[in-house]
């Protein structure tokens, strides 16, 4: 029974794509540009440390994220300014040193409070989701080779679901660039 | 890498600059002069003002130079012997401080004996609030700035001659001490020079409160000055767009710190709500005072912070240096509303008056003029230093 699974289970394999390894950063941002110029969409790079340049030359466009963490600042400052207002001034008023029910100035510090903690909230969350983190899985894990991307190796992987994804002429593609070596992701 | 902008400035552009200063500051020195004897009370204050609104600033920048130093920073070589040639010019207003003590009379009640007399808290105040040791202090603390501005603008300067690297050590370990040195004798200067103006009042956060708003000054002058020279086609390769847009993030921090301090000197007094501490304020809120009192948050805090949060922002070279001259505006209003409502003569209601005007320009004309010659005898990116390349090939990720 185990051995019919496996079987049923390599049939459903799927082609996820194609991973392809470059020896130094130099040659991956060189190969990287020409992906973009050949236009394949939905590529990625994978490198052991943070390479300058890398982030124009696949095109990649600014994060969203700082304009959600300014939402969410403000979310925090009308959050506290609410909370202590109304709480304070609406709902049970309390006389307290002779000081004013609501008054910006006790109010402040609270509100800076709450604008600091809704920001990190929304920075962290924001870019764990923006991310599509945290994500358990993903097919390149399956590759061995893949391992080399967080030591001595920079990589490019290119998805099946690419318009202009060719099994065959992709992987001639990669190796017309340079590559070190190719390998065939399955999902 | 090497700079390849011109980096020594021009006779004619020396002159262009030269010119416009010198005549502010001729113009500024005779209307105080004619002010200084029609109204010799209103003179000392408004000289006062521009005195202390020009040397926060130069202090700002002596900050500023040392902690470059301290932390080995490498994104502000090309930006730094500017910041340098601000903070020597300390020496200039040592000098310009001759008037604020013969001043002291007219500025401080607390240096007539007939009040003290009458006064509880003035006799036990007296160990330290006396003219002699006013003088002395003062004396001290120009030392102390002299000493650690000359030391650091040689090393620096002679750097350039040489390219030996030692002598960034060497400012290294002058500015480690100098910032303790720096902020124990400019909050005592600020004690001084402007809270001792209400001799009663106290405040433990008002000199770091006079620093934030020199330091933030400092940082907008900058961002003008390296703007100034731009346009007059210098340093356009070796200060770029990265750099400005460094200079704008500590201009929008620098804001917020302000806001911080002010805010924390306000906010302690307004709760405790003891008469002795709330006087200062209470003469803030009075007649037309109150509106300077509500523009300073909104001015100095609220608008720069939403003006300037954005990158784009802060890498638009029209932007945001006349953010930076909003900035240097706001400091003057700071430090206006510090003293002027304090002058006895002044009533509950603003008079801004031409001396006010005649004696900034008279003492920015006389410190911008010997700022721009000393900015003419050398070069004005640290052409040797170590951390030169590091600098231009700088990028914000």
């Amino acid at each position: 029974m185990g051995e019919k699974t496996t079987v049923a289970k390599k049939e459903e394999k799927e082609l996820y794509g194609v991973l392809a390894h470059f020896d130094t950063p130099e040659a991956l941002l060189k190969a990287v540009r020409k992906v973009r110029e050949n236009g394949y969409t939905r590529f990625d790079t994978h490198t052991p440390f943070p390479i300058h340049g890398l982030d124009p030359a696949m095109g990649m466009s600014r994060s969203k994220l700082p304009y959600l963490v300014f939402c969410g600042g403000l979310g925090g400052v009308a959050t506290a300014l609410l909370l202590q207002w109304w709480t304070g001034a609406v709902d049970y008023p309390l006389f307290i040193g002779g000081k004013p029910f609501f008054a910006i100035e006790f109010a402040t510090p609270v509100t800076f409070e709450l604008m600091v903690l809704f920001s990190a909230f929304t920075t962290v969350f924001g870019m764990l989701i923006l991310n599509g983190l945290p994500c358990l899985y993903h097919p390149l894990f399956t590759v061995k080779s893949f391992e080399r991307a967080s030591d001595d190796s920079f990589c490019i992987s290119i998805e099946a679901k690419d318009d202009r994804f060719d099994k065959k002429r992709t992987v001639e593609f990669l190796q017309s660039l340079g590559s070190s070596g190719i390998e065939l992701v399955e999902d | 890498m090497k700079v390849t902008d011109k980096f020594k400035l021009e006779s004619a552009t020396i002159q262009k600059a030269r010119t416009p200063l010198i005549a502010l500051a001729v113009v500024g020195w005779l209307v105080s002069l004619a002010g200084f004897a029609i109204n010799r009370d209103q003179f000392y204050f408004s000289y006062l003002v521009s005195f202390v609104y020009v040397l926060s600033i130069c202090l700002g920048a002596l900050f500023f130079v040392m902690i470059q130093y301290v932390t080995t920073s490498g994104w502000s070589v090309t930006v730094r012997r500017l910041a340098e040639t601000v903070m020597v010019n300390v020496d200039i207003l040592a000098v310009l401080f001759i008037p604020v003590a013969i001043g002291i009379p007219t500025l401080f009640h607390w240096s007539h004996p007939e009040v003290v007399n009458k006064d509880l808290l003035l006799q036990k105040k007296a160990g330290y609030l006396n003219t002699t040791f006013f003088i002395v202090r003062a004396v001290i603390y120009f030392l102390v700035w002299i000493l650690l501005t000359k030391q650091i603008y040689g090393n620096s300067v002679s750097q350039d001659q040489n390219g030996n690297p030692s002598h960034t050590q060497t400012n290294a370990k002058w500015s480690a001490p100098g910032i303790l040195l720096l902020f124990i004798t400019g909050s005592f200067a600020a004690f001084d020079w402007l809270m001792s103006l209400d001799p009663h009042w106290y405040s433990t956060i008002f000199g770091i409160y006079f620093f934030s708003g020199g330091g933030v000054s400092f940082v907008a002058l900058l961002i003008v000055i390296a703007i100034l020279l731009r346009r007059s086609g210098y340093l356009e390769k070796a200060i770029t767009v990265e750099h400005y847009h460094d200079l704008g993030k500590l201009l929008f921090a620098f804001t917020v710190f302000w806001t911080y301090i002010a805010f924390s000197q306000y906010f302690l007094i307004w709760y405790a709500n003891i008469p002795e501490e709330t006087i200062w304020y209470i003469h803030r809120f009075e007649g037309s005072w109150k509106a300077v009192s509500v523009f300073l948050p909104l001015g100095h805090f609220l608008f720069p912070f939403f003006a300037l949060i954005s990158r784009t922002a802060k890498r638009h070279l029209v932007f945001l240096p006349a953010m930076a001259l909003w900035i240097l505006f706001a400091h003057y209003v700071d430090i206006y509303w510090m003293v002027m409502p304090t002058h006895a003569h002044h009533g509950p209601n603003i008079k801004f008056l031409f001396l006010d005007l005649a004696t900034l320009a008279a003492v920015v004309g006389t410190v911008g003029f010997v700022f721009v010659s000393r900015l003419g005898k050398n070069a004005i990116v640290p052409v040797r230093d170590p951390f030169l390349e590091e600098s231009l090939k700088f990028e914000n990720v």
